[in-house]
């Protein structure tokens, strides 16, 4: 039963009116492009490319390794300069290659040619999502071709398509939606191939009514498909609540969604395959979103994957006033670096300028306010387990639940003593996973 | 290194709401409680206000510069300490008594636990009972009237004896010797007692700006008020008898506990669960100590009994996390 939201979370000032009706415009990279071999959950990806190889679009330059592990595939045509460790927005040293643009955009034979899916076994779809190199974009990065090859395809009972993109600023997966509705539900389409008894929904926060009238308009004549409008909420878009938003059925962290009968991909995910099986596209682009304070015009972007920050913020009119702070992703999730220089990834949504460092602020003691507990999507009381990881408590903090944080970020945002709850919480789970695997 | 950004873990941005501007609302909410207590009981009660007040922001202030710990930024709780406190004390007490209270609330029950967020009372109410306790007579000596012209030195020294009004019994006492009372006095609150506890309007006007201001919720006042009455109701000895039901929760510190007391988040449980069994455990007990001990009141001292059971109230109400199945193991 669809409740349409969940427990806990948060409402706050969500900026996404700084870019929402700016359209996507394409960028065309100047400088070298860095295609990092991680850009995904998973085993790194294996070169297939070495210096002073030739390269084409679309051509694939790293090899996922292992079943869990991504396709790298390039966005330009040009040369191999070199693989070497590079920064990437995760803030890790990444094995990266690093190819010179000829700016000719000359494409590998086949790129961007029709396919009639219809016509396409199961395993042909599967083999070109994994072909593609198509990971989750909603930032997560588990690779798609995974996700679409559960145990048993026959006990899917729902395909949720995530558009609810909850994070406050982003506006690419709702960029995506206005103005490639079609291939979301085309691509929706393709995935329910896959599943013979499953029904698809697509699930749009109301708080983007355009959107959820755009793709209702599409998927009108979809008998099999619904649109759903659940209510705005952070992090409505995140797998469990979601899951539980649109089905009414719980997942806890040692669940996979398929382990309920769904699959959840993001909507930018979900495009990605449309445009991998029905047109032999790679996942060579994707939308960023640039906002903030401290950016000249907040917008959005069709980026190449392997392209410069640095020259997005150029086009974006650069910084109207010095940023105190740079995230990549939402403001609740994503990851502040200390520079821009870095290349565009398969994950990242978004890069946020921001004036002010609202993070920069002096924690005091624990008033026990229950805020924490009252706002947490998974009923955690945060306060406890902060205080158990605080004293390595591992034990307590297994009692607590600890386990279970998704690290939304909802309780260091409300805490009115501005404890780094969250922090701890998800560094302390690390740490005792860290211990569990040896 | 000026040219790199700023880094921290995420997220990156933070809600307005800080524990300073919690305490100012508390305060704000407090507001007209004192402000008719000043009408009700002259312009002796603000000075009890302020001398608790003062009191506990100096011995806070003192406290953190002698054991030489940093001075927390200041975020008003000490303010809304002594201002709790001055309204759960009578008119009539000694100023010198008013300040040991302060002192009380702050040094024993809150710095020497460890400061903000570790006590484990309700410091204002503990230095109440304290006061009570020391100083029984002069803290059950109620007054309404206010005095024509007092000189100060009578004004600082001892108040009750310059006041020249109706002192004896308040409403709850009437009720405990059978009689009965004017509800309607008692809601406006133009009675005889505490500072801060007698008039139910001006309280609930406060209870009411926390409540749309986020605050506190109504889980702890609600359960603790209407299990109270019930309490009253079976055990009360006059059943169904109105006067005496709404004389009892408008009397005395109910509303000002429920509402102001009980809900301090310090020392009260934090899941849903836990807020509901408190307040009916905080009910019970005022209902025991009202109706079978000897006192006529009984909210402070419910409460800070309460306030002793509220991290077993909290182990047992422990949430499950979502998703998370029950564990059926023979461990």
């Amino acid at each position: 039963m669809a409740r349409l939201t969940f427990m806990g979370g948060i409402h706050t000032y969500d900026g996404k009116e700084l870019s929402m009706d700016k359209p996507t415009t394409v960028l065309l990279p100047k400088g070298d492009m860095v295609f990092p071999l991680t850009q995904h959950f998973g085993a790194a990806a294996k070169p297939l490319v070495s210096k002073g190889d030739e390269v084409l679009v679309g051509q694939k330059i790293g090899e996922a390794d292992g079943l869990i592990s991504s396709n790298i595939i390039s966005s330009v045509s040009g040369t191999v300069k070199s693989i070497e460790k590079r920064l990437t927005t995760a803030g890790k040293m990444i094995d990266s290659i690093i190819i010179t643009n000829d700016n000719e955009y000359k494409k590998i034979d086949g790129f961007g040619q029709d396919r009639d899916y219809t016509k396409m076994s199961e395993a042909d779809i599967r083999k070109a999502v994994k072909e593609a190199g198509i990971v989750g974009l909603g930032g997560a990065g588990f690779p798609t071709h995974v996700k679409l090859t559960p145990k048993d395809s026959t006990k899917i009972d729902y395909v949720i398509v995530n558009g609810a993109e909850c994070e406050p600023y982003l506006t690419s997966d709702y960029r995506l939606m206005l103005e490639e509705a079609d291939k979301i539900v085309e691509g929706l389409k393709i995935v329910l191939r896959l599943f013979p008894n499953a029904k698809g929904i697509i699930a749009i926060e109301d708080n983007k009514p355009e959107a959820i009238k755009k793709i209702k308009e599409l998927a009108a004549n979809e008998s099999n498909v619904e649109v759903v409008s659940v209510k705005t909420k952070y992090p409505q878009g995140g797998e469990r609540q979601l899951v539980y938003a649109t089905t009414g059925r719980k997942l806890n962290s040692r669940k996979l969604p398929s382990d309920v009968g769904c699959v959840v991909n993001n909507v930018g995910t979900v495009a990605a395959i449309y445009m991998a099986v029905a047109k032999n596209t790679p996942l060579t682009h994707r939308i960023i979103t640039i906002s903030g304070d401290a950016i000249s015009e907040a917008q959005n972007f069709y980026a190449p994957i392997g392209m410069n920050y640095s020259e997005i913020i150029e086009a974006a009119g650069g910084f109207k006033s010095n940023p105190k702070k740079i995230v990549f992703g939402g403001p609740m999730m994503g990851l502040a670096m200390y520079t821009y220089d870095l290349p565009v990834t398969k994950t990242t949504s978004a890069l946020l300028g921001f004036i002010e460092d609202e993070a920069a602020v002096e924690e005091t003691p624990c008033i026990k306010c229950g805020k924490c507990y009252e706002h947490c999507p998974l009923n955690l009381m945060p306060n406890m387990l902060e205080m158990a990881g605080r004293f390595n408590e591992d034990d307590k903090f297994l009692k607590l639940d600890g386990m279970e944080c998704c690290g939304c970020g909802c309780c260091s945002y409300v805490c009115p003593a501005n404890r780094s709850l969250t922090q701890t919480i998800v560094q302390t789970k690390q740490t005792i996973q860290t211990k569990m695997k040896r | 290194m000026s040219d790199l950004f700023n880094v921290s873990a995420a997220p990156h941005k933070r809600s307005p709401i800080t524990t300073k501007t919690i305490m100012q609302d508390v305060i704000i909410a407090l507001i007209p409680a004192s402000l008719f207590a000043i009408f009700n009981f002259g312009l002796r009660a603000l000075l009890v206000i302020l001398a608790t007040v003062l009191a506990s922001c100096i011995t806070e202030y003192l406290y953190c510069r002698l054991m030489k710990k940093p001075v927390n930024p200041w975020d008003y709780s000490d303010v809304l300490t002594g201002l709790l406190l001055a309204l759960n004390l009578p008119v009539s007490i000694p100023i010198w008594m008013a300040v040991l209270g302060g002192v009380f609330a702050i040094l024993i029950v809150k710095m020497l636990y460890g400061g903000i967020g570790q006590n484990f009372m309700n410091p204002a109410l503990a230095a109440r009972v304290f006061l009570l306790i020391s100083f029984p007579s002069r803290m059950s000596t109620f007054v309404l009237n206010q005095v024509s012209s007092p000189g100060i030195k009578d004004y600082l020294r001892d108040g009750v004896l310059v006041l020249d009004g109706v002192s004896g019994a308040t409403p709850l006492g009437q009720l405990k010797s059978g009689e009965t009372v004017d509800l309607l006095k008692m809601f406006v609150g133009h009675i005889g007692g505490t500072i801060g506890e007698t008039s139910a309007l001006a309280l609930i006007i406060g209870a009411a700006y926390l409540v749309y201001r986020k605050v506190i919720s109504l889980r702890i006042p609600l359960t603790y008020i209407v299990s109270f009455a019930v309490f009253a109701l079976i055990f009360g000895g006059h059943g169904f008898d109105m006067n005496f039901l709404l004389g009892q929760v408008l009397g005395g510190g109910l509303i000002l506990g429920a509402f102001f007391m009980a809900t301090d988040y310090v020392t009260s449980p934090t899941t849903e669960k836990g807020q509901i069994l408190f307040g009916v455990f905080l009910g019970v007990l005022t209902g025991l100590f009202r109706f079978v001990g000897s006192g006529v009141e009984g909210v402070s001292y419910a409460i800070i009994i309460g306030n002793l059971i509220v991290p077993l109230i909290d182990k047992v109400t422990r949430p499950r996390a979502f998703g998370k199945e029950r564990v059926k193991d023979g461990k």
